[in-house]
């Protein structure tokens, strides 16, 4: 059933223990409640744990741009809650890293840019405050392309990050620094953004689970926004299990985002199945549509061969896949683009240096205005406010920001044509694995380019999982792959049991990084 | 911090009329109005001397006999809604600078908006008031333009679906200025977010800014070019100002900016089809501003255009300066500005529903145009239903008087003398004093009835408006019945020509003026209380006894 899946890093199949055989399957989440609850182990024995590991593996990974001083001291408060048998909720104990441009109100927010550098929240955003209320423990603030402008985090005014599984590769962006963070085993869990694939191709670069939900299910109330319509928080962890516990969490109707869905919420977690459970064929009946236009040209072919091994693992799992033709999918990209740089434009225009961030020195309104962005926007930033700004420009706006409306219009369409025949679409995250840092950071249309598996989902607002499916070679280092299953408007639910299932039964593979396989090992 | 207020504005007790008004003399009823509404007919605060306010008439009626003028009006009204169109703030005109803020409309990092149901509603209303199409599907768009006075960068504002358009608005012109009814087109009504305001220090070397108005909600309303004269742009904005507040959808307060109108006007020669270009025009703190500017500046383009230099009318924006009584160029317009219109992507469309809106439509009170109606219906002149309907409050008084038996006439008559005269002193409005239409009706019952005199009744309306109580209880108390018994009357007539022995000696000498020198008396005598009538009867017929 696997043969054609390539080059497995690390067999483990000779390992017993719980840790390492089930690694990707087993909800880390889960573990520490159940450990903290029953008194197993305590929350400052878990916080260390993750701690030391950050300390240690932060220098060479640089995924925060700023870390807690108090996490001891919330893991202390968790475990006299428990001592004292206080109800202490489902995050209790977790640490969770949060991407820079969520709002905190105890630590800096800076989005990745100049412009915001020592700027704090006077507010935690509506996710940040769901998942302390629940009982999480934010670990720091995580690094990011400007903005959330980019694909590789090199984007970022402060720092480049690395991939925890080659030092030399990108870990994706834009949410690099949060999906780093997850792979490396910093942090439990962690939050990033996804505007056109920020969640999503990380999840991919670093092997880690990437979940962007249905536009409207996670109040965006708090994340600094770069293109409104599109925007959405997501959640990044090593099992398909924590992303979906984490979701969970931070979803519902926020009455401070007039885009958030009232729709109710469903239990993902009572989804999850354990294997030992499952029939031979859990997925017997499931409709999965390939989306064949992603398979084709400029899909690196270890990433296709990757596809294709999660594609029979499916089958073999009982889903019926077929392929499904999306002809509008290469019209995407170029609406994308077109559409969150007109949104980005508008939206960062309040960063005008008046009221926060940093000032230029003028005596002079124009130049007070002109000097504080030129000098606090970095030049992709100011890339795409200038391309918003032309597409919204009187005579123009035609021909691009209402032409790109009418192509989103056409996306959601086929998009839903596709779900109504099938139960998910499959695609890659990513049409290649990690690249070399610095290898694209001076082509942005190579680096545009790159997001094509991931914009049309959010032109049509849909949920996406990103799941680690296999591994490709990049040079002498192999680099995993992840794969994208689309699902029905505010279905997050059959996304995560399906995924949630091809986890725990996608043997041979571990998905943690050499970096740190030694903790991991038996 | 500095706390004096914007664009000049002087800090003052906030009242509840303009004190603009009360300085005026020569219409007795214009302190009534002036209580709520600022209407043209009362003009010029600050008055110019009579020659300049003559000649610039004349000139202006000069000028109309060869051109014409094409007036239109951009309005912006703050609704009085408990908070901000996007936020929860609350709103106090007057504030702490910086007091009344959020992160939604400070602009901070992260920050939605989320509309306050409150200004739909109002929107509604007031688009049902001036007779608009509604559209059940509308939306918000982002007007963008960068100002150190707008938080985000962009208003929030509604571009090309407004809630509201093509409807219109009657008018009755004041007699002082010919009267006459008209009816302005109104193009649309839409939904926007205020900026906040810029505070200048005195030294000019820097500038604040108080975001304590951003985000307050602002229905713009834009006439079509119907108005043709100052009076009538005037009257539009006072008619625009009682419609709002008879919605109790604004105070329409234009000092404290609460109503604020901007004016293009252009000229062209009479007969020409095509328009001549227009000029725009600000800081118009009052209706008699607006009536004098567009009277200056129709004056000023015709000078222009007769002395062949029609091209130095440019496309610009003129301010309104009141102490030099005429227009200066603020700055000129370099072609069309770019707002970068788009959807606002922070909220949802705006859907109304039929139902939604009819209980609205049902619920709307009698607006100013149909009260004048009913009041012209039930004989009134169009003095008094001018009046009376001007102020949504004394509208009301009259209504509630007049409702069960009080004569419409003497109602009326009572409301724009006695008791006007009294607000206008007191400097208070028909709400605060103590009088309740109930007891005026009363009082005007008794009047009638012959109960009490109405001398009396002067005196005892000066005690219900100042300290309150029940005409009832005031005859009581002070023995106020009117006497109509002739036999007592009689005696004190008989008693008043005993004692004045003098006079009657004149009077039947043929000094008979002196009648009313034995009435006064037998007032007097009778504390006010005698019937005049029979006073007056029985006073003839003594005096004239040969006896």
């Amino acid at each position: 059933m696997l043969s054609s899946i390539q080059n497995p890093r690390i067999f483990l199949h000779h390992c017993h223990r719980h840790y390492t055989t089930t690694i990707t399957a087993t909800s880390q989440i889960q573990t520490i409640q159940k450990s903290i609850l029953s008194r197993e182990k305590t929350t400052r024995q878990f916080a260390e744990q993750f701690l030391n590991r950050l300390h240690q593996t932060e220098p060479q990974i640089k995924s925060f741009l700023h870390i807690s001083q108090t996490v001891l001291h919330e893991a202390d408060e968790i475990d006299r809650k428990i001592e004292r048998n206080e109800h202490v909720g489902p995050l209790a104990g977790v640490l969770v890293a949060v991407k820079d441009n969520i709002c905190t109100s105890d630590m800096p927010s800076t989005a990745g840019s100049k412009l915001l550098e020592d700027y704090r929240p006077a507010y935690d955003a509506t996710a940040v405050k769901k998942m302390k209320e629940h009982g999480a423990i934010v670990v720091g603030k995580t690094n990011l392309d400007e903005f959330g402008m980019g694909s590789s985090t090199e984007g970022s005014a402060y720092q480049v990050t690395a991939n925890p599984w080659n030092l030399e590769c990108v870990p994706g962006g834009s949410s690099g620094g949060s999906a780093a963070a997850v792979a490396a085993r910093q942090c439990v869990v962690s939050l990033g953004s996804d505007t056109g694939g920020s969640v999503r191709q990380p999840a991919s670069f670093c092997g880690v689970v990437g979940l962007k939900p249905t536009y409207g299910r996670v109040s965006r109330y708090g994340l600094v926004a770069y293109a409104s319509s599109l925007d959405v928080i997501g959640c990044f962890g090593s099992s398909v299990a924590d992303a979906g516990i984490l979701l969970q969490s931070i979803c519902g109707h926020d009455k401070l985002d007039a885009t958030s869905s009232k729709r109710e919420v469903n239990d993902f977690t009572s989804q999850f199945v354990s294997k030992d459970y499952f029939e031979s064929q859990p997925l017997k009946g499931l409709r999965v549509g390939v989306i064949s236009e992603t398979l084709g040209d400029g899909v690196d072919q270890e990433v296709v061969s990757s596809i294709r091994g999660a594609i029979s693992h499916l089958e073999g799992l009982g889903c019926t896949v077929t392929e499904v033709s999306l002809p509008s999918f290469s019209l995407g990209l170029p609406a994308y683009y077109v559409l969150a740089s007109s949104e980005s434009s508008s939206n960062l225009s309040r960063y005008d240096g008046v009221r926060y961030g940093n000032q230029a020195v003028s005596d002079e309104l124009s130049s007070l205005y002109g000097g504080s962005r030129a000098n606090g926007f970095g030049p992709e930033v100011k890339r795409r406010i200038l391309m918003g700004t032309y597409a919204l420009s009187a005579g123009y706006y035609d021909a691009y920001y209402k032409r790109a409306q009418q192509v989103r219009t056409i996306v959601k369409k086929s998009f839903k044509e596709a779900l109504d025949s099938h139960d998910i679409l499959i695609s890659p995250a990513a049409p290649s694995a990690a690249y070399k840092i610095g290898e694209k950071k001076n082509d942005p249309l190579a680096m545009y380019a790159g997001d094509i598996m991931t914009v049309n989902v959010n032109l049509a607002g849909l949920p996406a999982l990103v799941l680690p499916c296999g591994f490709a070679k990049n040079g002498t280092a192999s680099l995993p792959v992840g794969f994208q299953m689309i699902g029905a408007a505010f279905d997050e639910e059959k996304l995560l049991r399906v995924g949630h299932i091809f986890e725990q039964t996608l043997q041979g593979y571990s998905f943690i990084p050499p970096l740190i396989a030694d903790e991991f090992k038996c | 911090m500095a706390f004096t207020l914007f664009r000049g504005i002087q800090t003052r007790p906030l009242l509840p009329y303009s004190s603009a008004f009360t300085a005026r003399k020569h219409v007795i009823f214009c302190s009534m109005q002036s209580t709520q509404t600022e209407t043209s007919m009362k003009t010029k605060q600050q008055a110019p001397s009579n020659f300049t306010e003559t000649a610039r008439a004349k000139a202006v009626e000069k000028v109309l006999k060869d051109y014409e003028a094409i007036i239109g009006i951009e309005t912006h009204v703050q609704l009085s809604t408990t908070t901000k169109a996007f936020c929860s703030c609350a709103y106090n005109y007057g504030s702490q600078p910086n007091s009344c803020v959020c992160p939604v409309c400070m602009g901070l990092p992260g920050a939605l908006p989320v509309l306050n149901s409150k200004v739909i509603e109002y929107a509604v209303m007031l688009g049902l008031a001036l007779n608009c199409k509604l559209s059940l599907s509308s939306k918000f768009d982002r007007k963008q333009y960068f100002y150190p006075d707008l938080p985000k960068g962009y208003q929030i504002s509604q571009f090309d679906i407004p809630i509201a358009s093509n409807g219109f608005i009657d008018v009755d012109l004041p007699l002082e200025f010919g009267g006459g009814h008209r009816r302005f087109g109104i193009t649309r009504v839409h939904m926007e977010e205020d900026a906040g305001k810029l505070l200048h220090t005195g030294s000019g070397s820097f500038s604040q800014v108080d975001l304590n108005r951003a985000g307050v909600p602002l229905l713009e309303i834009v006439s079509e070019p119907d108005m043709r004269t100052g009076i009538e742009a005037a009257e539009y904005a006072a008619e625009l100002q009682r419609v709002v507040r008879y919605l109790g959808v604004s105070n329409g307060n234009m000092q404290e900016g609460s109503l604020r109108c901007d004016v293009n006007v252009s000229i062209r020669p009479i007969g020409q089809l095509e328009f001549g270009t227009k000029v725009e025009i600000k800081n118009l703190n009052s209706f008699s501003a607006m009536s004098r500017a567009i009277d200056f500046e129709i004056a000023r383009q015709a000078e222009l255009y007769n002395q062949g230099q029609a091209d130095e009318v440019v496309q610009e924006t003129r301010l309104w300066e009141e102490g030099a009584q005429k227009t200066v160029t603020m700055r000129k317009k370099e072609g069309l500005a770019d707002y970068r219109y788009f959807p606002e992507p922070d909220l949802p469309e705006v859907v109304l529903t039929e139902e939604y809106v009819n209980g609205i439509r049902e619920s709307l009170p009698e607006l100013p145009e149909m009260k004048r109606r009913r009041y012209e219906e039930m004989g009134l002149t169009m003095q008094d239903v001018l009046f009376l309907a001007n102020d949504v409050n004394v509208a009301e008084f009259f209504d509630a008087t007049i409702a069960k038996v009080a004569d419409i006439k003497l109602a009326a008559n009572w409301i724009m003398g006695d008791i006007a005269a009294y607000m206008k002193n007191e400097k208070l409005s028909i709400n605060e004093i103590k009088l309740s239409p109930q007891e005026l009706s009363e009082l005007i019952a008794s009047i009638k009835s012959g109960t009490i005199s109405g001398k009396i009744g002067k005196e005892i309306l000066l005690e219900l408006m100042a300290k309150g109580g029940t005409v009832k209880g005031l005859i009581e108390e002070k023995d106020l019945v009117q006497i109509v018994d002739p036999v007592e009357i009689e005696k004190i007539v008989d008693k008043v020509i005993a004692n004045n022995p003098k006079q009657l000696e004149q009077y039947r000498g043929g000094k008979t003026k002196l009648q009313g020198f034995f009435a006064g008396q037998v007032m007097k005598e009778s504390k006010g209380k005698a019937n005049p009538g029979l006073v007056n009867k029985i006073l003839i017929e003594k005096l004239n006894a040969k006896s």
